[in-house]
C-alpha cells in the first residue's frame, strides 16, 4: 500500500516543503563554495577566494532560517514518524552543510595567503582532485536524500575512504616537502590545513548520507565502513608506516 | 525487561449482527503499563476495549468469539460473573457520569455493593484512599456530602476515576477519558494515569495521538477492525512498520 503524499492539513505539507526547499537552497550554495574555493586555489584567483568568503554569510543565514523553520514545524505540527525524521534530518543536514561552508571559507582565506608565495609543485591540482571527489560525494548524498535512495547513500559512505586515502597521500607529500626545504613550511602548513578541511568535509558528507538512510529506514546505519585516515599514527621517521 | 501479561486476547472476533467489527485480534496487555488504542472512528478500538470487561454483553446483537484471558482465566467462561469481573476491570467513560448522589456516595457505591467494608470507618478509609488515588481528595475533602454533579468537568472525571479505583480493580479501561475536558483538567487526568500505572494495568482509547504518545508505553493501532500494529509507543511514533500506521499518525488521508 502506498502512503498518500498529502496531509489532511495542507498547511502542514507547505511547511514541510518549505523546510526542504530551504535546505536544498543551502546545499546548492555549499556545493558552489566547495567548487569555487578549490578553483580559486588552483588558479590563484584572489577575487574568487574573496567571493567565497563573502558568500559564507549567506550560508550561515540560511542555516538559521532552516533551523527556525524546523523548530516551527516541531512546535506547531508535532510531526511523527516519517515527518519527524524529515525535520530531524534537516536540522542535522543544516549543521553539516554549515560546517562544510566554513571549511570552504577557510580554504579561501588560506588561498589569499598562498597566492603571495611560490607554489608547491602539484599540490594545488591534487587538492582540487580531492575537492572534486568530495563535491561529487556531496551531490550524490543530496540526491540520495531527496530521492530516498538508500543504495546511493551507502555508496557515498564507502567512498569517504578514498578521500581519506587522498588526504593521507597529501599529508606525506607535504611532510616530505617540509623536510626537504624549511622555506616550504609556511605554504605546506596552509596546504595541509586545506587538505584536512576537505577531508573533514568528506566526513560531513558521510553524515548527510547517514541521514538519508535514517530518513528512509528510521535507523542509523551501522558504523562498519572502512576508515582511511591513518595520519594520526604517523611519526616523522623515514621508515614510518 | 518483559512485564507480566495481564490480559491475553487471542483470535478475538466481534460481530454486531452481520457487521464484522473486530477481525481476529491478538493482543497481550502488560501489567502496570499504560496501553493506548488509537485509530480512526469506527476502527473497532472502543469495541475491543468493551470486550475486556464484557460490556458488549449488554448489546443483544453483539457476538464475541475467540478467547480473552485475565490472569490466565477466560473472562467469557460461563462461570464468570460479569459484575465481579467489572469490579476487577474498572471503566471510565468519555463523558464524566457521576451518579446523582453525594461525592462520598459516588465513591462508596462500588465498595458497598461488593461488600468491601465492614463498618463506616472502613468505608471512610476506602473513600479517602480512592479520592487520594484520583488526586481529588484535597479539593473535595471538606464537602464530601455535596452532589458529585456540582463539581467541575475535570473534577467530575477524576471522581469517576476515584469511583472506578474504589473497588481496587486490577485493570482500568478508559474510553476517551479526556475528550470533554479542558487542557488543564486533561493534564491532571493524564498525570493521574501515569501514577495509576504503578498499581494497575491501564488501557486507554483516545482520538488524540498526542495523548497516546504522552501517557502510554504501548500503542495499538486499529484500522477497519484489524489490529494493524502494536508496539512500544516510542517506536510507533518515530518509526512505525506498517504504512497504514504511518499514514494515520502523520495525519495523511488513509
Amino acid at each position: 500500500m502506498n502512503m498518500p503524499d498529502q496531509h489532511i492539513h495542507a498547511a502542514f505539507d507547505r511547511d514541510l516543503e518549505r523546510v526542504q526547499a530551504l535546505i536544498m537552497k543551502m546545499a546548492g550554495l555549499v556545493e558552489a563554495a566547495i567548487v569555487d574555493s578549490a578553483k580559486a586555489l588552483t588558479e590563484r584567483d584572489e577575487e574568487l577566494a574573496a567571493r567565497v568568503r563573502e558568500a559564507d554569510a549567506l550560508i550561515d543565514a540560511l542555516e538559521e532560517e532552516v533551523n527556525e523553520a524546523a523548530a516551527m514545524v516541531l512546535a506547531l505540527r508535532s510531526p511523527t514518524a516519517g515527518d519527524l525524521r524529515t525535520v530531524l534530518s534537516v536540522i542535522k543536514l543544516s549543521a553539516n552543510l554549515e560546517r562544510c561552508g566554513d571549511y570552504a571559507k577557510n580554504i579561501a582565506k588560506r588561498t589569499t595567503v598562498l597566492v603571495q608565495m611560490a607554489p608547491i609543485e602539484g599540490a594545488a591540482l591534487a587538492i582540487r582532485r580531492m575537492a572534486r571527489e568530495v563535491e561529487l560525494m556531496m551531490k550524490d548524498a543530496l540526491d540520495a536524500y531527496t530521492h530516498r535512495d538508500v543504495g546511493l547513500a551507502q555508496d557515498v559512505r564507502m567512498r569517504d575512504a578514498d578521500v581519506d586515502q587522498m588526504y593521507n597521500a597529501l599529508f606525506r607529500e607535504f611532510l616530505t616537502h617540509m623536510m626537504e626545504d624549511p622555506r616550504n613550511i609556511t605554504a605546506c602548513m596552509h596546504l595541509h590545513f586545506i587538505a584536512k578541511n576537505i577531508e573533514r568535509m568528506g566526513d560531513h558528507v558521510t553524515s548527510i548520507a547517514d541521514q538519508a538512510i535514517y530518513l528512509v529506514t528510521g535507523e542509523m546505519p551501522e558504523d562498519n565502513r572502512p576508515k582511511g585516515d591513518r595520519t594520526s599514527y604517523v611519526a616523522t621517521g623515514e621508515d614510518d608506516g | 525487561m518483559t512485564k507480566e501479561i495481564k490480559i491475553e486476547a487471542r483470535a478475538v472476533q466481534v460481530f454486531y449482527g452481520s457487521t464484522h467489527a473486530i477481525k481476529d485480534v491478538d493482543v497481550d496487555i502488560e501489567d502496570k503499563t499504560v496501553t493506548a488504542f488509537i485509530g480512526p472512528s469506527g476502527c473497532g478500538k472502543s469495541t475491543f476495549l468493551r470486550c475486556l470487561n464484557r460490556m458488549n454483553d449488554t448489546i443483544d446483537v453483539a457476538r464475541v468469539e475467540g478467547s480473552i484471558k485475565l490472569d490466565s482465566e477466560d473472562i467469557y467462561d460461563p462461570k464468570v460473573d460479569p459484575v465481579q469481573l467489572r469490579a476487577k476491570v474498572g471503566m471510565v467513560f468519555q463523558k464524566p457520569n457521576p451518579f446523582p448522589k453525594s461525592i462520598y456516595d459516588n465513591v462508596a457505591y462500588g465498595p458497598r455493593i461488593h461488600g468491601l467494608s465492614r463498618n463506616k470507618a472502613e468505608l471512610d478509609q476506602i473513600v479517602e484512599k480512592a479520592l487520594r488515588g484520583a488526586a481529588l481528595w484535597d479539593e473535595v475533602k471538606d464537602r464530601l456530602d455535596t452532589p458529585g454533579t456540582g463539581l467541575s468537568g475535570g473534577q467530575q472525571q477524576r471522581l469517576c476515576i476515584a469511583r472506578a479505583v474504589a473497588t481496587e480493580p486490577e485493570v482500568l479501561l478508559m474510553d476517551e477519558p479526556c475528550s470533554a475536558l479542558d487542557p488543564i483538567a486533561t493534564g491532571q487526568v493524564e498525570d493521574l494515569i501515569d501514577e495509576l500505572k504503578a498499581n494497575y494495568s491501564v488501557v486507554i482509547v483516545t482520538h488524540s495521538m498526542q495523548q497516546a504518545a504522552r501517557v502510554s508505553q504501548r500503542t495499538a493501532f486499529f484500522h477497519l477492525g484489524n489490529l494493524v500494529e502494536f508496539g512500544d509507543t516510542g517506536q510507533i511514533f518515530t518509526n512505525p512498520k506498517d504504512p497504514r500506521t504511518e499514514s494515520y499518525i502523520t495525519g495523511r488521508i488513509g
